[in-house]
């Protein structure tokens, strides 16, 4: 085994800052990315949830971090997040059964990952905005 | 690497579980993928809305059940994919372990607490 891996000459891989970035690698490392940031996400869902089950007053608090600048920025990351992580996490899956493999259906499918993630959010968006108020 | 023939007859490989955890963060996701878009689009209609309707619509019991499995979703996905995620970068043996710990620790608690809230509203309402 050890002489196997420890040879002197195995070639290395090179190093991450050697690849030029492309669609699908960026494409990766952001389903990460945003999977992380959905985790933390989850602490406003906790928030929100506990605020109703303690009353309108809690619930009257969580509302107005949400609707502050920074509550809205959050939100407006993690909607988009969501429907990013969402939409990729489909393409996982089809890969995962064997389909859209070859180089060209994963450039075409992370194409419509992120055209579909942004069309979803603004739609999410216009949807809730037209609530307000209503 | 190196399997001792006890392991190689379990056939679960260097990380002790076979496909188990691999195949669940499947699972989860799967069930992840109509019960978020449900869930958005439930709460969008409640933008705006006074708190009565917010608690009513979780109360309801149809909505309680999905809200739980939803959580129960969320968290065992969340637990697994973070766990891949601290053993690709963090290195140290006992740094890893604890951040696994406390990673399963946290997603346990806070599915527990979004349940009892669920519950707490929907017997309440
Ligand atoms: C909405 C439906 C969702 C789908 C379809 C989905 C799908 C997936 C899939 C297929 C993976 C595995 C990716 C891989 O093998 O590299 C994954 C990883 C992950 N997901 Fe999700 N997911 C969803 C929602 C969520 C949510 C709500 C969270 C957070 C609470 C989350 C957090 C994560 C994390 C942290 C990872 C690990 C990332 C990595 O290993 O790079 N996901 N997701």
């Amino acid at each position: 085994m050890a002489s196997e891996t420890k040879g002197p000459n195995r070639p290395l891989s090179p190093h991450l800052q050697i690849y030029k970035p492309q669609l699908t690698s960026m494409l990766s490392i952001t389903h990460r990315l945003t999977g992380l940031a959905l985790a933390v996400g989850t602490l406003v869902l906790v928030w929100w949830i506990g605020a109703v089950a303690a009353g309108p007053e809690a619930l009257d608090d969580v509302n107005d971090f949400l609707s502050s600048w920074l509550g809205i920025l959050l939100m407006a990351g993690w909607s988009y997040a969501l429907f990013y992580h969402l939409l990729n996490g489909i393409r996982h899956l089809f890969w995962d059964m064997g389909a859209g493999l070859e180089l060209k259906a994963a450039y075409a499918s992370g194409w419509a990952v992120v055209a579909g993630s942004i069309l979803l959010t603004v739609i999410a968006w216009a949807m809730a905005l037209g609530n307000v108020g209503s | 690497m190196a399997r001792t023939p006890l392991g190689r007859v379990r056939g679960l490989g260097s990380a002790k579980e076979g496909t188990h955890h691999w195949w669940m963060q499947r699972v989860t996701a799967i069930a992840l993928v109509p019960l978020t878009l449900w869930f958005v689009v439930s709460v969008i209609g409640l933008v705006g809305k006074p708190y009565a309707a917010v608690a009513g619509w979780i109360g309801n019991p149809i909505v309680s059940v999905f809200l739980i499995l939803m959580v129960i979703a969320t968290f065992y996905h969340a637990w697994l994919g973070i766990q891949v995620v601290v053993e690709d970068y963090v290195h140290a043996k006992a740094v890893k372990i604890t951040s696994l710990l406390l990673v399963k620790f946290l997603c346990f608690v806070l599915a527990a607490a979004s349940i009892y809230s669920i519950l707490l509203i929907s017997l309440s309402g």
